[in-house]
């Protein structure tokens, strides 16, 4: 029998493979041109798609956790969350770096005058303030604080979801799907809104 | 035979990304089992995930003869031929850019009808050889600039549609100009399928006002890069309206119908307040979601290519159009 500790650095070494080998990969390919025509719109779509992905995978780890009885699993959320950060932080700096190309006043005026980017960089701030405060040493420093800033982990991610959905022109089923994949992910959860509903 | 007279924006050998090379990078990326892991992680779609598909089974195209045009030709570097068969929105064959070059590899276009037919005194139709042998063609380097703000330089090889509407003599009740693409559900997935067709109403229909229509720019194409059209950009006949949003270019047409109404046309119906009827190229109206004002530009170049443009009134053609609009509101009439 595996012991704990193994498990759960056997679990993180393939969570850096899973999250850094495919980037390696995306990013020599789209610098070489050797993805589609528009490598600029292929690394938009995947950087943005993979961190929706690490963040519903994030939100399956508590389920997972109590349905299988395997506690350990929450031991590598946070690296999960981080994650999902770090593709969110280069979808959005490909956008200014490469779809944009560095027209700053493009960029802000992107985020203000179109709903859907606005919900995305909202999304983004949220997960920015989630990913600074996962620092251990913020944790203890907030105490309880710290917990109702990272329940903000739902509303970004139905953000995301907005910000996916708004985007495209007329494809939506797969947004719709995620949609669907993220209520059950909440549903699963049911009581503990209920709970915060009453207080 | 084929004469081919160099030109001066021809590319040159680091712009063109040889086929054998292309099917090599497919076979590099199939060896590398990528595609499966980025799938994993990146859903599906991903452009690697067609990529990594063989590609010897593309759709036939055949050389075609052409007489070379005086007209005054743009001098826009050439958009790579390898991107512009790989990089299409024809939702008939999947609503991905990349779907269209794998869904549309055994597009049967020969037999092929098109009918000219609505307000005429001499309705015609031609089969799939006389859309090659009834008109002179020749070659038209164009700019195509997509609704989603990325554009591509190509050079179509066709005939003025002025010349094929002309040959059917409009009546005094034609206004309008209605095209249609095939409505084929077994042939084109898209159409019965909802996810890979994208969620658009089929028959694909576009329109043009009969004096849009007869403008000498208004372009029929049979071919790009010397060659038949490949089906994914809309074989065996195609539209091609430079000043206007590529989705006004239909592709794969079966019916041109002069009438007295404007047509319905198709993204118009769906979202009328981001699509409209003229859907001309303008750099000071913009989408409701983006920004008309510039563009990316798709030559050769990974992810550094210094490709954003400003985009230009009428796609860089208001000395040949912006006459037809000289009355109108065009943030009205977008």
């Amino acid at each position: 029998m595996l012991s704990t500790k193994y498990k759960i650095w056997l679990l993180k070494t393939l969570i850096h493979l899973g999250a850094l080998l495919p980037v390696v990969v995306m990013y020599y390919l789209a610098i070489n041109d050797l993805l589609s025509a528009d490598p600029v719109e292929d690394i938009i779509h995947f950087t943005g798609i993979g961190a929706l992905n690490l963040l519903l995978i994030t939100l399956c780890v508590s389920p997972l956790a109590r349905f299988f009885k395997l506690g350990f699993l929450l031991q590598v959320r946070r690296l999960l969350g981080l994650y999902a950060f770090f593709y969110a932080l280069l979808h959005l700096n490909n956008f200014l770096f490469f779809e944009l190309q560095f027209d700053f006043s493009l960029f802000i005026d992107e985020i203000v005058d179109r709903p859907y980017i606005t919900v995305g960089m909202l999304a983004f701030v949220f997960i920015t303030a989630l990913a600074i405060t996962s620092l251990t040493l913020l944790r203890r420093k907030m105490g309880k604080t710290w917990q109702s800033l990272h329940n903000y982990n739902y509303v970004l991610t139905i953000l995301v979801c907005i910000h996916f959905f708004w985007s495209v022109k007329s494809e939506i089923i797969e947004p719709s799907i995620y949609f669907i994949m993220l209520f059950v992910l909440l549903y699963l959860r049911k009581d503990k809104f209920k709970r915060w509903l009453k207080r | 035979m084929l004469i081919k007279i160099k030109r001066n924006n021809e590319l040159t050998e680091n712009d063109v990304t040889d086929e054998s090379v292309y099917k090599e990078r497919r076979k590099l990326l199939k060896g590398l089992g990528f595609a499966g892991a980025s799938t994993l992680l990146a859903g599906t779609g991903l452009s690697l995930n067609a990529l990594a598909k063989d590609s010897d089974s593309s759709f036939k195209t055949t050389p075609l003869k052409f007489t070379k045009t005086n007209a005054k030709q743009i001098t826009d570097k050439l958009t790579p031929e390898a991107k512009v068969i790989s990089h299409n929105n024809f939702y008939e064959f999947g609503a991905k850019k990349d779907q269209p070059i794998e869904y549309a590899k055994n597009f049967k276009v020969d037999p092929w009808q098109l009918k000219i037919t609505g307000e005429v005194n001499k309705p015609f139709t031609l089969d799939y050889e006389q859309l090659f042998s009834s008109f002179e063609l020749e070659e038209r380097i164009y700019r195509l600039r997509c609704v989603e703000a990325w554009s591509m330089v190509i050079p179509w090889l066709g005939f003025r549609l002025a010349d094929l509407i002309k040959k059917a003599e409009p009546n005094s009740d034609a206004k309008y100009v209605k095209f249609k693409t095939l409505y084929d559900p077994k042939q084109m997935p898209g159409q019965s399928n909802r996810y890979l067709g994208g969620g658009i109403n089929y028959p694909y229909v576009e329109g043009l006002r009969l004096d849009e229509a007869m403008n000498d720019l208004s372009f029929l194409s049979v071919g790009l890069y010397g060659k038949t059209l490949p089906a994914q950009n809309g074989a065996p006949i195609r539209l091609v309206t430079p000043w206007k949003y590529g989705f006004k270019s239909i592709k794969s047409i079966v019916e041109i119908e002069l009438v007295t109404r404007k047509p319905k046309t198709t993204w118009n119906k769906l979202a009328p307040n981001e699509y409209g009827f003229y859907a001309n190229v303008n750099p000071n109206v913009d989408h409701p979601r983006w920004s008309q004002a510039s563009e990316r530009r798709i030559t050769s170049g990974g992810l550094f290519a210094r490709n954003r443009i400003e985009t230009q009134m009428f796609n860089g053609y208001a000395e040949q159009v912006a006459e037809l609009y000289k009355n109108m509101n065009l943030k009205r009439y977008y």
